[in-house]
């Protein structure tokens, strides 16, 4: 590690040839069926995309998933079977077997190249058998991995309801309230909850699919502010997308959601409120603070609540402390985890990311640089489409003491004594609020316990030659 | 268009790119878009594959569809040639570029302008050929490409080696224990006297392919991948082949026979009849289990098997021929190899299932109540759904199925490890079934885990609501801790808030 280099005053961005390992976007399948449970997935692709799903989710595959392909055939792509025949005849099987609330289509490279008219398809089809379809094109030329999920929730913020007039309806739009009241009366809650009076404040809409458990943590968080989340988009069941009107209040909840907040500032006339994102303490507390900032709230017991669980980390600082950290870069996450991992006493060499909205990111990207003033480091240098050919030869370089990459690398990396961490480990573990930073380093850490448990051995590097790379 | 929840083989680029990452100093070069690299993850994981996999993308973007890839993959060839320096850059095509319909062809000679090493393309449609189909035209296309270039150089070896030798085709990464296999067939050679004069492609460079002529035969051990090869060399060099699978004791001895002949045809004079005894009889346990009281007890029980040709053919005849059991359906999913299979397996089993759609399989199942099933990781998971015990005998595959400890299914060695997998699965069933009819192990009343504290704590519904959420592992734990904190603070009600607010003060 080298700190020769006189210490750059802002942020230093880099784009390589997008030669990079990452996850197709289709992978956002896996985690939004289980969340939206009432949905079916439908990726219209090729053996190509349905391998990749078979593998990458292991054992998800056996539990009768409610995800399938529509896996086209040499006539399908020179145009000598019907697309919209074709697609009914499926849908009409997955509605006759499953009758889900609503189907996906997933589109695929293949429905890009071959320009099969999805978003024109789905309305006429949806009319004809009665069951919502909504298009999302989450493909490999376009996206990575985590964007996935981006293209599915602004396909899906067009679909939330603007106006309710039913009463009961109502109430089965806000099952967060519901389930933190718990059929009492909404006043009696409030009184009894012995939390801070409910502050009037424009309706907030919360974006971004997390695990049910992360969801009620973070609305309580908020509660605890006054603050009250009138609804999540993607919601556990799509009969239940949050009531969106104009001039609601929305604030994503990670980094990779820049079409869906675009989306619902355009499209819905929703105001978005730019935070940076809840991961980690100091990212919880600065995205709390942003928004009751928003609404004029003076937060509460915030500075203490972070000290305390900083006190609650320490046995995990302590490994940090003073080590590198280097990311190739594929899921969207490195930012808010660089940050975070700075605050722990770590520096940073590298931010690989696959794509950089510096607009959405903004406030994130101010904590960073803040952050890195704050704890005297170096800014790390962020490197957008990287070229993971280049990062190796940079890593053999440098030599950071981690290096969270994909699993394509991590391996390899390990048997030229190279510490890693797989990164996509971020993405299905709980990561977010106060109460989980403490598994974001239970992560980062665990290879570096790994090797003080190991160290005595003498068994670091374990390739014959020392090739190239 | 076919509604499809998960597949046998993959599709044709897997196999271009196993045999590629099975030779040494070959480098793949894939035209597609970014994610498609999933290669790289299953080889490094599945395989805990130590170097680098030598394949890189030329990312297909909307740039390239916009103008074509133009000077890209060309750039991205002469770059690794100049990076890595590989024998040979083997351009992959994908689903993507094969309705792209760009001439990678003419990519690939321009490219060969620049490049020290050798470039070609993988000459595999990806929607004619599946995975197992484009390993075996992949191999074939390299090696004739290597021994041509030899002819027209006037550098292929005249003549045989001195002693008899072979060439073992077909192992690659990522095959159903093929390591281990290629360890126990190199020892069988040598048991035998027969020097191994390559094994391809695993391991093989490319540079000592002008030697394979000199093999006095070809063993081919799986059905899928290398028979072109072989049938190439036969037809151009006149060596012949073997490609009896060595997997279980009748078939090997058949292998071994073929072997003897294909030697003695050349003068060898060699009799292997001593050995194959001598193995048959006292080294390998798989004949004394037959006879074994043990082997008895499996008599006329219900087996299905299902996999690829090579595995489920194998099995399918150990299970009849060698163990007595009634195999009452035998399948594959090598659709476009069915015939061999139905002509392989017809005299040993009572129903024949060609199929790549696993709900049929899964349905065969259910309805022929089998006591083990032989199959894939797929039937695996139906077997569990049926309560049915299964051995997995053939890809597709998980990491569980790459053992690190000496496990071959082919050779001597193998028939041992087959009949401990078989035995070990029928037992297994065996053993749950009495249990099912006398009640389970233990039948008196079971003792709860959880010690009751007579609770003071009142667990409001909200609050239960959540620690339901939490994995039954842990549950107790959490349940514990929490009620641990809220009497520390004199609170009676546990509601969500309660719950987390322990588990960020405890770290539970």
């Amino acid at each position: 590690m080298t700190l020769a280099n006189p210490q750059p005053q802002a942020l230093n961005f880099d784009c390589e040839t997008g030669n990079y390992h990452t996850f197709c976007p289709i992978s956002c399948v896996a985690w939004l069926y289980q969340k939206i449970e009432d949905s079916f997935f439908l990726v219209i692709g090729t053996k190509t995309c349905g391998y990749f799903l078979q593998n990458a989710m292991g054992v998800m595959i056996f539990a009768e998933p409610r995800y399938a392909m529509a896996e086209l055939e040499e006539g399908d792509i020179s145009a000598q079977l019907n697309d919209y025949e074709e697609l009914k005849r499926l849908c009409a099987q997955i509605k006759r077997d499953r009758n889900p609330s609503v189907i996906v289509w997933i589109g695929t490279c293949t429905t890009e190249i071959i320009k099969m008219d999805l978003e024109g398809l789905a309305p006429k089809l949806e009319a004809e058998i009665g069951i919502p379809i909504v298009v999302a094109r989450a493909n490999g030329l376009d996206y990575a991995f985590t964007q996935g999920e981006d293209t599915v929730l602004a396909a899906m913020a067009a679909r939330c309801p603007d106006k309710i007039t039913a009463p009961e309806e109502k109430e089965e739009r806000n099952p967060i309230s519901r389930l933190l009241n718990f059929g009492r009366k909404k006043e009696e809650a409030i009184a009894e909850s012995g939390e801070a009076e409910s502050v009037d404040h424009p309706p907030l809409v919360l974006f971004g699919s997390l695990p049910d458990p992360v969801v009620t943590q973070l609305t309580l968080e908020l509660k605890k502010q006054g603050i009250q989340v009138s609804g999540w988009l993607p919601a556990k069941r799509y009969t239940e997308l949050p009531l969106i009107e104009e001039g609601y209040y929305a604030c994503g909840v990670n980094p990779f959601l820049s079409r869906t907040a675009t989306t619902l500032m355009r499209r819905r006339k929703c105001k978005l409120i730019g935070a940076p994102f809840p991961i980690g303490p100091d990212g919880t507390r600065a995205w709390i603070e942003k928004i009751c900032s928003v609404f004029g709230i003076e937060p509460q017991g915030l500075e203490e609540r972070e000290a305390k669980i900083w006190e609650s980390l320490e046995d995990y600082l302590q490994l940090l402390r003073g080590k590198s950290v280097f990311f190739m870069g594929d899921n969207l996450l490195e930012v808010s985890l660089a940050r975070f991992l700075i605050r722990c006493g770590m520096t940073c060499h590298e931010i690989g990311i696959p794509y950089m909205d510096k607009r959405y990111q903004g406030a994130e990207l101010a904590l960073l640089e803040q952050t890195c003033h704050q704890m005297g480091v170096p800014l790390p240098r962020i490197v957008e489409k990287p070229d993971n050919y280049n990062q190796l030869q940079r890593i053999a370089e440098l030599s950071p003491d981690l290096v969270i990459t994909g699993m394509a690398h991590a391996n390899p990396l390990e048997a030229r004594g190279v510490t890693t961490k797989w990164s996509v480990e971020f993405t299905f573990a709980q990561i977010h609020g106060f109460a989980n930073a403490r598994d974001i380093l239970e992560l980062a850490t665990r290879p570096l316990r790994r090797n003080n448990n190991l160290k005595e051995l003498g068994w670091e590097k374990l390739v014959k030659d020392e090739a190239k790379v | 268009m076919k509604l499809a929840y998960w597949m046998y083989a993959g599709p044709a680029h897997i196999g271009t790119l196993r045999i590629a990452s099975s030779f040494k100093n070959v480098h793949a070069i894939m035209h597609a878009p970014l994610g498609d690299d999933y290669f790289n993850v299953m080889r490094s994981m599945l395989e805990r594959e130590r170097n680098f996999t030598p394949v890189t993308t030329s990312v297909v973007d909307r740039n390239v569809l916009a103008r074509g890839s133009q000077e890209k993959v060309v750039d991205n060839i002469v770059r690794k040639d100049g990076e890595e320096h590989p024998d040979l850059i083997v351009l992959t095509p994908t689903c993507t570029s094969s309705i792209l319909q760009e001439d990678l062809q003419n990519f690939v000679e321009r490219a060969q302008l620049d490049s020290k090493g050798d470039v070609l393309l993988a000459d595999v449609n990806h929607y004619r050929y599946n995975e197992l189909q484009a390993a075996d035209r992949t191999l074939g296309q390299i090696v004739r490409f290597y021994l041509d270039k030899a002819a027209k150089k006037g550098e292929l070896p005249s003549g045989k080696t001195e002693q008899p030798s072979v060439n073992i085709i077909g192992l690659t990464t990522l095959g159903f224990h093929n390591n281990h296999d290629c360890t126990e067939l190199k020892r069988l050679m040598a048991d035998l006297g027969i020097t191994v004069n390559a094994v391809l492609p695993e391991g093989a460079s490319v540079q000592d392919l002008k030697n394979l002529p000199r093999a006095w035969f070809n063993l081919i051990p799986y059905r899928e991948l290398g028979l072109s090869t072989a049938q190439y060399l036969q037809e151009h060099f006149g060596t012949p082949y073997v490609d009896v699978t060595p997997m279980g004791v009748v078939e090997t001895a058949r292998c071994l026979r073929q072997i003897q002949a294909v030697l003695n045809e050349q003068g060898a004079a060699v009799n292997y009849e001593a050995y194959i005894e001598e193995q048959t009889l006292h080294v390998s346990q798989a004949a004394w289990f037959s006879r074994s009281i043990d082997c008895q007890n499996l008599t006329g029980k219900k087996a299905v098997v299902f996999g690829d040709n090579t595995h489920a053919a194998a099995i399918t005849k150990v299970l009849a021929r060698e163990m007595g059991i009634q195999v009452v359906m035998a399948g594959t999913y090598c659709k476009y190899d069915a015939d061999w299979f139905r002509e392989q397996v017809g005299p040993y089993c009572d129903e024949v299932l060609i199929s790549e759609d696993n709900a049929e399989i899964a349905n065969a199942i259910a309805r022929l109540e089998p006591a083990a099933i032989f199959g894939t990781q797929m039937e695996r998971h139906v077997g569990k759904r049926l309560d049915i015990p299964c051995g997995v005998i053939s890809a597709p595959i998980h990491i569980q199925n790459f053992p690190i400890g000496y496990k071959p299914f082919v050779g001597y060695e193998g028939t041992n490890q087959l009949v401990d997998l078989i035995y070990n699965s029928f037992t297994l069933g065996m053993e749950d079934h009495l249990l099912e009819i006398f009640g389970g192990h233990d039948t008196k009343d079971v003792i709860t885990k959880e010690m009751a504290p007579d609770s003071d704590l009142n667990w409001t519904k909200d609050g239960l609501a959540e620690l339901n959420k939490i994995p039954g592992f842990v549950r107790g734990k959490v349940k514990r801790n929490t009620e641990r904190f809220a009497r520390d603070r004199g609170l009676s009600d546990i509601n969500a808030e309660v719950l987390y607010a322990a588990k960020e003060a405890v770290g539970a």
